[in-house]
């Protein structure tokens, strides 16, 4: 678009060459602002804002998403922004180009990029000074498209010629191998890391000077993670600027110079990474670097407030003093509290599983002598020739954890459906309690039901969502005490409020719909669900990956704290090693359906022996801190 | 191999609809020979004839058979009132209502689709959305005889009836065309703005497209898989809608034929032209789910599986 | 008229003002009244009057008079009875066969599941006036097959919905980690599956009624419907048609009220299916 407001970095360069940044060489900027405010060092500022503030006007009172921050991004730096969800970091990244949403009331008392105030014309700026690489490529780039064609219109939105040469560059110098056969293919043909690779050779397509990636690596499996964050460093190092945007501050951590910490809105804390990682002021970052779990991490607590159960004996009622345990500030408890039980879980190695201190329980497991609740032999599950789960044997015993770990693909799921008795197995058994439990019918399986428990993920689907939370944990019961009480009541009775207390949620939810809860409060509501009918197993698949790192910790003691207090043993699955790491007492790695190598999780994660274990520790972002 | 079933599918849908067409006609009551002869001349050389015709006198299953067979072979029988074959009545006739249904299906797609990517601001929309609810809602004859009073009789711009050239195809057209527009902008605008909340979309305005080429090249595409979806049911509303268009504005064609032969009962007539039109239906449905693989690449067979890292 | 029959009513549409769904809702009762006692709003539709025959509206006959002297509007308000009766029962017929059908298909077996949907598909092949036209010419015209064709043809709609939400409350995790408290199939399909499919056919059934209604006004209006004298919509517009050079108030003004019934009922099932989808995702 010919525009009279035409940027003085309007990329038109030569034919022949490719774009600046990817000959990893910049022109430099007008020199004119390094003059003014050029900040600590003297580089050209490629964006400067101040008292940014970003308003959604909506029916039921704005939303301040932004609420009077200030930003300088220098040319060649990595600033990153981390928060967690509805922090406003997103909102941030995305006013730079102006694409906060049609309904946005930007703000600002400056608001400078590349060094010239507003009106700017946003088309010319969108991938000619930013490019910006949002989180999971399938998604992110148009399914119906071909790669090929999705890069080549960035570059005939800039006029830039020989779009078939510059499309295979582009691919080559993101490392795509065969970039003449991707370019044609679709995103779903490629693999995550292909497509987000490919993804951000769109973003550089046309030269921009700064990179905003805002949760660039967060849909990725963690090997996977790991070589884009590598791709996203060889381009800082050849001079691109980036602005990473993500909720993980072990990812930033790798990357960035300067950090930003955004909470509803404001900037809490910033400064060089070493800093603000070492040494954090805010307590708000305090408490998000202690939340992070890790080997560091283990046994002790990572929220900053215990729950309810942690101080309650079990099957009592719960004197309701935390009933809203949401806001962390009202507790004085130190965040290094340790866990009630530390030696128990210290020491995990040298049990046998059957532990001490754990005698509050009357379940049928009790008069097992071997402890063991489940057990799986030669499990394996194929579907026509595609063998998913390939000989996999597993032991959960009593009042253990067990994680079982694995990048997306590699079969844990369905081990938890084929223990769960949602699929039969191809070949192999489990036995639960010490009884036959595959290839029994439905029915004679319906009676010990109630014995294993399911939390999934995503807790929203997994309620009814016509049912209140007291009707939802009143199902969960046992029949016996439903009859007493509940079919009166509808969900109102004693046992659904004792359940509700020990997860740590008031009474006060009983009436709601699991729509209205927060991501917290639901999977604290399926916790407590699965408590419900007392069972021996729990197996969590996932249940702390679409969550706040905050809330995470807080569920994350939760469910340390139910194994403590009840001995139920947990089947925990991940794809987060650090979760892992700081919850389990053996952990099991899997890989393409076969488990690779399973022992205490102390021994598996400090001496791996396999070389699948070994790449995928090396691959966790690590959070350089020295607590 | 998609394909392969799709088609299998279609045949399978087409035996059904004939088979339930072929239900009906043993349903009505009355002897069949009284059915298929309606209120044509009725002697004992005509009933006879039809008796070995239709093959009247042998086994239920046979008889079923043989109507199968013969349908198959587009035979669809004879008019004994008109004195014909029906195929050869269908043939004579399909032309008017298929030059009246092409023209309306044109104009209502262009019209949708000019709706939908043009009504795009608030107001817009509103006053869009407002049209596409009032000619959903009113029914066809009713906006034919507006038409008609406004622009035959009181202007006098077009033919008050008739069939013959481009003036009398005009206001036919339009009234055919207009509820059709109303659906497929209401289905448009919703794949599109659902398009338009995709992550993709974010993607191609960070590229520094304008708004217009982020929805032409973006999001129209997404939004006309839904809207094939409703091939099969636009071919229902033309047809049916012709039946009644046709009276409105008193054209020859394929809806005239089957509202004299059900008021002259004359069967074979009926029958022909319901299965007839299924079976236009059926291969136009096909061919609608065989475009969907031509616009989603998704849902082709993949040739290689994703590889790579 | 076989319009919008089988159109997705799932489309996601604009909250309609409140406003109109207020004014949408009056239009109902009104025309609930007219249906149920007619006599309260208007005068005998029978009654004609030869001097007056073909007179504009006026402040005596607010809709005019038709080609025997009849009250145009007297005749509209009368009408109502037949016109919602027929589609009231039609659609009564399509949800309830549709619901059953549909339940059977999406909780059996595959090959039961294959045969059901493909004769669903071999049905909603024939386009709804043709398959009414079909019954017409084997059952004579008349309201009862008028009701029993709209009933027929536009079932498929309704099954195919319910299957396919059963299919997904089925594979719900909600159902399948229900499993897990020991509750048996029975009690799964009645507590989750069935309310949870039922849920959303009552609104669908209100805007499939205004289509009901206008293929019922189409029909009629071919004459397949109530035959006259009887003041149904579809016949009165088309025994109007013929005067409409001479008197358009006889044909546009009866239709005006059958298209505003359609668009309150459209204005207010969409209303309701926006309450409805805000209180259950």
């Amino acid at each position: 678009m010919t525009d009279s407001r035409v940027h003085p970095r309007t990329p038109t360069p030569d034919p022949q060459a490719l774009p600046a940044s990817l000959n990893g060489k910049h022109v430099p900027l007008t020199a004119a602002d390094e003059t003014r405010d050029a900040g600590p060092d003297a580089r050209t500022l490629l964006v400067s804002v101040r008292e940014l503030h970003v308003t959604f006007p909506h029916r039921r009172g704005d939303v301040h998403a932004v609420r009077g921050i200030n930003l300088d991004i220098h040319q060649g730096e990595c600033v990153a922004i981390v928060g967690e969800s509805g922090s406003g970091k997103s909102v941030t990244a995305r006013t730079l180009v102006g694409l906060a949403g049609s309904n946005a009331q930007v703000r600002s008392s400056r608001f400078e990029i590349d060094g010239r105030p507003g009106p700017f014309d946003w088309r010319t700026l969108r991938g000619g000074f930013a490019g910006l690489v949002l989180q999971d490529a399938l998604v992110s780039l148009d399914p119906l498209r071909t790669i090929g064609a999705e890069i080549a219109e960035v570059l005939r939105v800039h006029r830039i010629g020989g779009r078939e040469q510059r499309v295979r560059a582009l691919l080559e110098s993101v490392h795509v191998p065969d970039p003449d056969r991707r370019a044609r293919q679709h995103p779903h043909q490629l693999s995550g890391g292909l497509r987000q690779r490919a993804l951000i050779a769109s973003a550089l397509a046309a030269g921009p000077p700064l990179l905003i990636a805002d949760e660039p690596t967060t849909a990725l499996d963690v090997t996977v993670q790991s070589q884009i964050l590598d791709l996203l460093a060889e381009r800082h190092a050849a001079g691109e600027t980036l602005l990473l945007i993500s909720h993980d501050l072990a990812v930033v951590s790798r990357l960035a110079d300067r950090v930003l910490v955004m909470r509803n809105g404001h900037i809490v804390e910033s400064g060089p990474t070493a800093t603000l990682l070492s040494a954090p002021t805010h307590s708000y970052t305090q408490q998000l670097l202690a939340a992070v779990p890790s080997a560091a991490s283990r046994g002790r607590r990572l929220s900053h407030q215990p729950t309810a159960s942690s101080t309650t004996a079990p099957n009592q009622p719960a004197p309701s003093t935390t009933p809203n345990p949401v806001p962390p500030q009202s507790s004085t408890t130190p965040n290094s509290t340790p866990r009630s039980s530390t030696a128990q879980t210290r020491a995990p190695q040298s049990s046998t599983g059957v532990r001490a201190g754990q005698a509050p329980s009357t379940s049928d497991s009790d008069q097992l002598p071997s402890g063991v609740v489940i057990e799986a032999t030669g499990l394996r599950k194929g579907y026509g020739a595609h063998i998913v789960v390939d000989d996999v044997n597993l032991t959960v015993r009593r009042g253990e954890i067990v994680g079982l770990v694995g990048e997306s693909g590699s079969g844990k799921t369905t081990v938890a459906q084929l223990l769960f008795g949602l699929t039969p197995p191809t070949s192999g058994s489990v036995a639960f309690e010490g009884a036959p439990w595959t290839g029994l019918t439905e029915r004679r399986r319906r009676p010990r039901r109630r014995r294993l428990q399911l939390i999934s993920q995503d807790p929203l689907s997994a309620f009814d969502p016509r049912w209140t939370v007291g009707r939802i944990i009143a199902e969960a019961l046992p029949a016996s005490i439903v009859d007493q009480d509940t079919r009166r009541r509808r969900g109102r009775s004693d046992a659904v409020q004792t359940l509700l207390e020990r997860v740590g949620l008031g009474a006060d939810l009983l009436d709601r719909y699991p729509r209205q809860l927060s991501g917290g409060q639901r999977q604290r509501v399926a916790i407590a669900r699965a408590l419900a009918p007392r069972p021996s197993l729990i197996i969590c698949d996932e249940p702390v990956s679409a969550l706040d790192v905050s809330v995470q910790a807080q569920v994350l003691d939760l469910l340390a704290d139910i194994r403590d207090t009840d001995g139920t043993a947990l089947l925990f699955i991940s794809h987060d090693l650090g979760v892992i790491h700081h919850l389990a007492d053996r952990v099991l790695v899997m890989r393409d359906g076969v488990v690779v190598e399973q022992g205490p999780v102390d021994d598996v994660f400090h001496n791996p022996q396999h070389e699948y274990t070994r790449a995928l520790i090396d691959a966790v972002p690590a959070l350089e801190v020295s607590r | 191999m998609i394909v392969v079933r799709r088609l299998l599918t279609g045949l399978v849908v087409l035996w059904a609809a004939a088979t339930a067409a072929y239900l009906a006609l043993l349903a009505a009551p009355g002897s069949t020979v009284d059915s298929i002869i309606g209120d044509g001349a009725d002697t004992p050389l005509i009933r006879a004839q039809i008796i070995q015709e239709w093959g009247l006198d042998r086994p239920a299953v046979v008889q079923y058979l043989d109507y199968l067979w013969r349908a198959a072979q587009g035979d669809l029988g004879r008019s004994y009132l008109l004195q014909r074959p029906v195929r050869e009545v269908i043939a004579d006739q399909i032309g008017p209502t298929l030059t009246l249904a092409v023209a309306a299906a044109l104009l209502g797609a262009l019209l949708a689709l000019t709706l939908a990517v043009t009504t795009r601001r608030p107001w817009a929309r509103r006053v869009s959305s407002t049209f596409e609810l009032v000619v959903v809602s009113t029914p066809p004859f009713l906006i034919g005889i507006v038409l008609l009073s406004i622009f035959s009789f009181s202007l006098g711009w077009f033919p008050v009836s008739g069939g013959q050239g481009f003036a009398s195809l005009v206001l036919p057209a339009v009234t055919l065309a207009l509820p059709v527009a109303g659906v497929l902008t209401q289905v448009l605008r919703d794949g599109i703005d659902r398009a338009m909340d995709e992550p993709f979309v974010v993607t191609a305005r960070a590229r520094g497209l304008g708004e217009r080429a982020v929805l032409v090249r973006h999001a129209l595409r997404h939004a006309l898989l839904p809207a094939v979806t409703l091939t099969g049911w636009l071919f229902g509303i033309l047809l049916g809608g012709a039946v009644i268009i046709e009276t409105v504005f008193g054209r020859p064609g394929l809806g005239q034929v089957t509202l004299q032969a059900v008021n002259s009962a004359d069967m074979p007539v009926v029958l022909a032209v319901v299965v007839f039109s299924a079976f236009v239906y059926v291969v136009i449905n096909t061919l609608a789910d065989l475009s969907y693989l031509l616009i989603d690449p998704r849902l082709r067979p993949a040739p290689a599986t994703p590889t790579g890292a | 008229m076989a319009l919008a029959l089988d159109r997705p009513l799932s489309v996601r549409l604009r909250r309609p003002s409140g406003a109109g769904v207020f004014a949408a809702a009056g239009f109902l009762a009104l025309a609930l009244v007219a249906a149920v006692l007619p006599g309260l709003l208007a005068g005998d539709p029978l009654a004609a009057d030869p001097l007056h025959v073909l007179e504009g509206p006026s402040a005596a006959h607010w809709f005019g008079t038709d080609q025997l002297g009849r009250d145009v509007l007297d005749r509209v308000v009368h009408g109502a009875r037949h016109s919602l009766l027929i589609g009231v029962v039609a659609t009564l017929i399509a949800v309830t066969a549709g619901l059953l059908l549909g339940l059977l298909a999406g909780l059996t077996h595959k090959y039961a599941d294959e045969a059901l949907s493909r004769s669903f598909d071999a049905l909603s092949a024939f386009p709804l006036l043709l398959l009414a036209l079909l019954f017409v010419a084997v059952a004579g015209p008349g309201t009862v097959g008028l009701v029993v064709a709209i009933g027929i043809a536009t079932m498929p709609h309704y099954a195919r919905v319910v299957r396919s939400q059963t299919f997904v409350v089925r594979q719900a995790h909600y159902v399948t980690q229900a499993v897990a408290f020991g509750h048996s199939r029975t009690r799964l399909v009645l507590r989750h599956v069935l309310p949870n499919v039922l849920g959303p056919i009552p609104v669908l059934a209100v805007i499939g009624l205004g289509e009901a209604i206008l293929a019922a006004a189409g029909l009629s209006f071919l004459g397949m419907g109530p035959q006259p004298p009887s003041p149904e919509w579809g016949a009165m517009l088309s025994e109007g048609r013929g005067y409409l050079s001479v008197a358009w108030w006889t044909t546009v003004l009866p239709g005006v009220v059958v298209t505003l019934l359609v668009i309150s009922l459209t204005v207010v099932g969409r209303h309701l299916q926006r309450r409805f989808e805000g209180r259950h995702p």
